[in-house]
């Protein structure tokens, strides 16, 4: 087992340097002068520039530059924000709980709906269930999310009032941040009403992030569970007489989620592509928001170091995704 | 093999007469009521781009100054003229959107056309060559798709600039991968099969060898592919549209039309409802077209 892990570890090294060299590669390609959209100033005398050219080390060889990036980013170093003049690292470490809070729960809202719906739809092949969820799931699919959101805001924000239009939170409350996680930090206030307006303003932009998820989950597990509902051991289950729904929750579901596993993974990178979507519309304050900002600013050590640090947390995903599934299916170890 | 004389005809082997192919495959596809419906839809989105000029009541960039917001006809204080509505500088919505079709047809075929062919060219290069080459072509593939693809379309664009055809290289160059993988993948099954072995005994070139001998026979995972990247080639330009990176104002593409209506969602319903619609029909009768040829063209399937 171990030695799949490391296995697992070393295949991954290509990517990651591939992924550096991408993020370091970024302002380099950018039409204008690096050092200027680095340092973010328009035009600066010829003594300062030559100050910023040593400063940024773009003096030395480019692969000692790639080399000192390298380093750097193991040090924690991303680089400076020029909207905030802040490490990039601390702004990115202040936003990122907002969109883990929100995709987890988006995670959630699609797991806890798509694995009954795709079951559903696999044990009544081909019957009114089935056609009605998987036509549902082809829409959700299909969905331009951006347009969702706006759509479940013009309703039940606009229409009925039900929900906020926006931010995570009431201004009303106010409470210092402990965990990052507005749900758990008003709990933690023990202020009255704060966590149902946390709760609350999660409802919408949830919904948003977690429909195309949703619609791919249903539709896998569909598919797994069609695939194991005709192998030998659930035939020998039902001959032996146990009742249906035993024979699918115990047999037959328990083998068909070792796919939905990997494909519930692999949505992390679609979530990563989604917040930014999401967190625009509902001005949810996370990197997705971030990110879209920033490009819009041109602060491009902020862009720079997003596309990097994102695309590192969907391979650190992807990565204990795989491991899961080595460990709950041991063909895939030992091959 | 031993008998040179099979080996006349390198491509004999997975020949079918041309017509009987295209009935069976119709067969399969029309068992499919979605699949139908979405083929219908897209045939008349395709009309509706040829004939927007005809078909629009009014100029999608004709701003009424006298109609600002108008609501949909149906509905109290909407104007005849005015089917959909008119968005926040009075230009008619139903004129912009049937317009609209022409550019995310353009943008879906225009992507399509060079993430298929570029991934094609590499695919079969890397499946082809093998060796030090392959794995070069295939870890950069997987460097592209280790970030998230609006992402990377996003940093892309942000490169570039702004613009239509920008926004069509960036989602093309973050498409193309699946179809490298997917034509290296099809060309390593085909490889050691003895269509191919007699074709290169019989001498062909190496160019013949992967566009003539093998190409034709890993079509069918490629069409499939094709139509699911020409729908997520307009969901994500609609995308960048709407995060005022793809198309600019006042080109009415779906998108765009989104970003700049959201400013009025809680006072004007109209005008962010129907380029949202439009974007989900198209991407969703694409999507049915997709499903059903994947059934059709899937021998596996065929048999269940």
């Amino acid at each position: 087992m171990i030695r799949f892990i490391l296995n697992r570890l070393l295949l991954i090294i290509p990517t990651f340097i591939g992924i550096t060299i991408v993020a370091f590669a970024f302002v380099r390609i950018l039409p204008g002068d690096p050092i200027l959209l680095i340092a973010g100033e328009r035009s600066v005398t010829p003594e300062r520039y030559q100050d910023l050219i040593v400063q940024f080390g773009y003096d030395r060889p480019i692969w000692v530059q790639y080399w000192d990036y390298l380093a750097g980013i193991f040090q924690g170093d991303f680089g400076t924000s020029i909207s905030t003049k802040r490490p990039v690292i601390r702004d990115f470490l202040t936003l990122f709980p907002a969109t883990v809070e929100l995709s987890v729960c988006a995670i959630l809202f699609a797991v806890t709906l798509g694995v009954p719906a795709g079951v559903i739809a696999a044990v009544k092949r081909g019957s009114w269930y089935d056609q009605t969820l998987m036509g549902t799931a082809l829409v959700g699919y299909s969905m331009p999310i951006f347009w969702l959101g706006l759509l479940l805001i013009i309703f039940f924000s606009g229409m009925l009032g039900w929900t906020p239009v926006s931010g995570r939170i009431d201004l009303l409350y106010y409470f210092p941040t402990t965990t990052g996680f507005m749900t758990i930090d008003a709990l933690l206030s023990g202020q009255d009403g704060a966590f149902v307006s946390a709760l609350r303003h999660l409802i919408l932009p949830t919904v948003t992030l977690g429909t195309i998820p949703l619609a791919v989950i249903a539709r896998q597990t569909r598919s797994a569970m069609l695939e194991v509902l005709g192998d030998d051991y659930v035939r020998t289950a039902r001959a032996k007489g146990l009742a249906p729904h035993q024979v699918v929750g115990q047999h037959a579901l328990r083998n068909a989620l070792i796919p939905v596993v990997t494909t519930i993974g692999l949505q992390v990178g679609v979530m990563m592509a989604g917040a930014i979507l999401t967190e625009t519309i509902f001005s949810w304050p996370g990197i997705g928001k971030w990110m879209v900002d920033a490009i819009s600013r041109r602060d491009y050590p902020v862009v720079q170091a997003g596309l990097l640090l994102i695309a590192l947390i969907v391979m650190a995903v992807n990565l204990i995704v795989d491991v899961l599934y080595g460990l709950i299916n041991p063909r895939i170890r030992h091959n | 093999m031993s008998n040179p004389v099979t080996v006349a005809d390198p491509n004999a082997a997975p020949k079918i007469s041309p017509l009987i192919r295209l009935r069976e495959f119709w067969y399969y596809f029309s068992v499919n009521r979605g699949a139908v419906i979405g083929l219908v839809v897209f045939t008349l989105l395709v009309l509706t781009a040829i004939f927007a000029q005809w078909l629009a009541p009014h100029s999608p960039i004709q701003q009424y100054r006298d109609a600002l917001l108008v609501p949909p006809s149906w509905i109290e204080g909407g104007r005849p003229e005015f089917l959909l509505g008119t968005d926040a500088v009075g230009r008619d919505i139903l004129s912009r959107l049937i317009h609209g079709a022409q550019y995310s047809l353009l943008i879906g075929t225009v992507v399509v056309i060079i993430a298929l062919g570029a991934g094609v060219v590499f695919g079969l290069i890397a499946g082809y060559a093998g060796g030090w080459v392959d794995t070069v072509l295939m870890r950069i593939m997987d460097i592209i798709l280790a970030f998230p693809s609006l992402l990377l379309a996003l940093v892309l664009v942000a490169i570039l600039g702004p613009g239509l055809l920008n926004m069509m290289i960036a989602i093309a160059l973050v498409l193309q991968p699946h179809f490298v993988r997917l034509t290296r993948s099809a060309v390593l099954g085909e490889l050691g099969k003895d269509y191919v072995t007699s074709a290169r005994m019989a001498g062909s070139g190496h160019w013949r060898m992967m566009f003539k001998t093998i190409l034709p026979n890993c079509l069918a995972p490629l069409i499939v592919q094709a139509t699911l990247s020409f729908s997520s080639a307009i969901l994500d330009a609609a995308a960048l549209g709407f995060l005022g990176l793809g198309a600019q104002p006042p080109t009415p593409e779906w998108g765009t039309m989104l970003a700049e209506a959201r400013q009025f969602i809680l006072r004007a319903w109209w005008v962010v409802t129907f380029p949202g619609l439009a974007i989900l029909i198209t991407v969703l009768a694409i999507n049915l077209v997709g499903d059903g040829l994947r059934d059709a063209l899937d021998p596996k399937l065929k048999r269940s």
